[in-house]
């Protein structure tokens, strides 16, 4: 038994990373540290861009003026997660989201929870579920996840 | 800038691989404190063992006991080992041809210094207590007088 071969070997790889986000990300954190969800719109072509990277993808130019926007949207597509992972933190199955929020012209991304997952769809109306603010930080999981509102 | 928010960031991969029947039993008598190398066709003796004789691709099968001791080929002196190497002082790598082998073996020295070290020296295994059957079973190498 003790001259049974080794069949395979852990081969573990760990990079260390400092990960800066740049100034306008920074920013965005910022205030979601404080709740408020602040995009960039550029001066070219006037979309709102969220989360803001401080300059605009099509024109190429700074996005230096600063929108509020509501902390609710639309679905534009989403996927069911039914496969578990390595390190997975979610239960299985949950619903990862494309989110418009209302007045943003870019969708991020978020979890949609409080509804079964076969009943999400495409366009429907989504608020974000915060946390405690005692929980909050200079992160987006601020927003727990979001769930289907009326209007 | 104070303004830009940093923080660290950590990407890992669990990465488990599998090693087939040769490595596999090199590795399981590394676990029981025996060194095994293989026969090639032309009769050198590799080790680490390869499943394929590297001239004529054959599946090789003749397992020839080497060491435990042998000699450094070459080195490289690591005077600030990272976090994750083998030792936390100052240690060289180097290729170890072990005694009946023609092949050498990569593994660490434990010298202390570099003026310790040099090509030709003598070495022996230094064994971990506990073994899994991993090339770390043997911690590293360190010099023998003469």
């Amino acid at each position: 038994m003790t001259d049974e071969p080794v069949r395979s070997i852990r081969t573990a790889v760990a990079l260390d990373y400092r990960y800066t986000p740049g100034l306008a990300a920074s920013r965005f954190l910022r205030a979601v540290a404080e709740g408020r969800l602040i995009g960039q719109r550029c001066p070219v072509c006037g979309k709102v861009y969220i989360p803001p990277r401080g300059s605009c993808p099509t024109d190429g130019v700074p996005t230096e003026e600063e929108v509020e926007l509501a902390d609710r949207g639309v679905v534009t597509t989403f996927c069911v997660v039914n496969v578990p992972f390595t390190g997975h933190q979610i239960e299985m199955p949950y619903v990862a989201a494309s989110i418009l929020l209302d007045g943003a012209d870019i969708a991020f991304q978020h979890l949609i929870q409080g509804i079964p997952a076969d009943q999400v769809r495409i366009g429907m109306r989504v608020e974000a579920v915060w946390r405690p603010r005692s929980e909050w930080g200079p992160s987006l999981e601020n927003i727990a996840h979001f769930r289907p509102c009326a209007t | 800038m104070s303004d830009v928010l940093s923080a660290p960031h950590r990407l890992e991969y669990p990465y488990r691989r599998s090693v087939g029947p040769i490595l596999g039993r090199f590795l399981a008598g590394l676990r029981e404190g025996r060194i095994e190398g293989i026969r090639a066709r032309d009769g050198r003796v590799l080790v680490p063992p390869q499943e394929y004789d590297p001239v004529t691709a054959e599946a090789l099968d003749e397992w020839v006991p080497v060491g435990p001791g042998g000699e450094v080929v070459s080195w490289a002196w690591i005077a600030e080992p990272l976090p994750k190497q083998p030792l936390p002082r100052p240690f060289a790598w180097a290729l170890i041809r072990l005694d009946g082998a023609d092949t050498s073996l990569l593994h660490v020295v434990d010298a202390g210094a570099p003026e310790q070290m040099q090509t030709g020296m003598r070495v022996t295994p230094r064994w971990r207590d506990e073994r899994v059957g991993d090339v770390r079973d043997i911690q590293c190498f360190v010099p023998v007088a003469g």
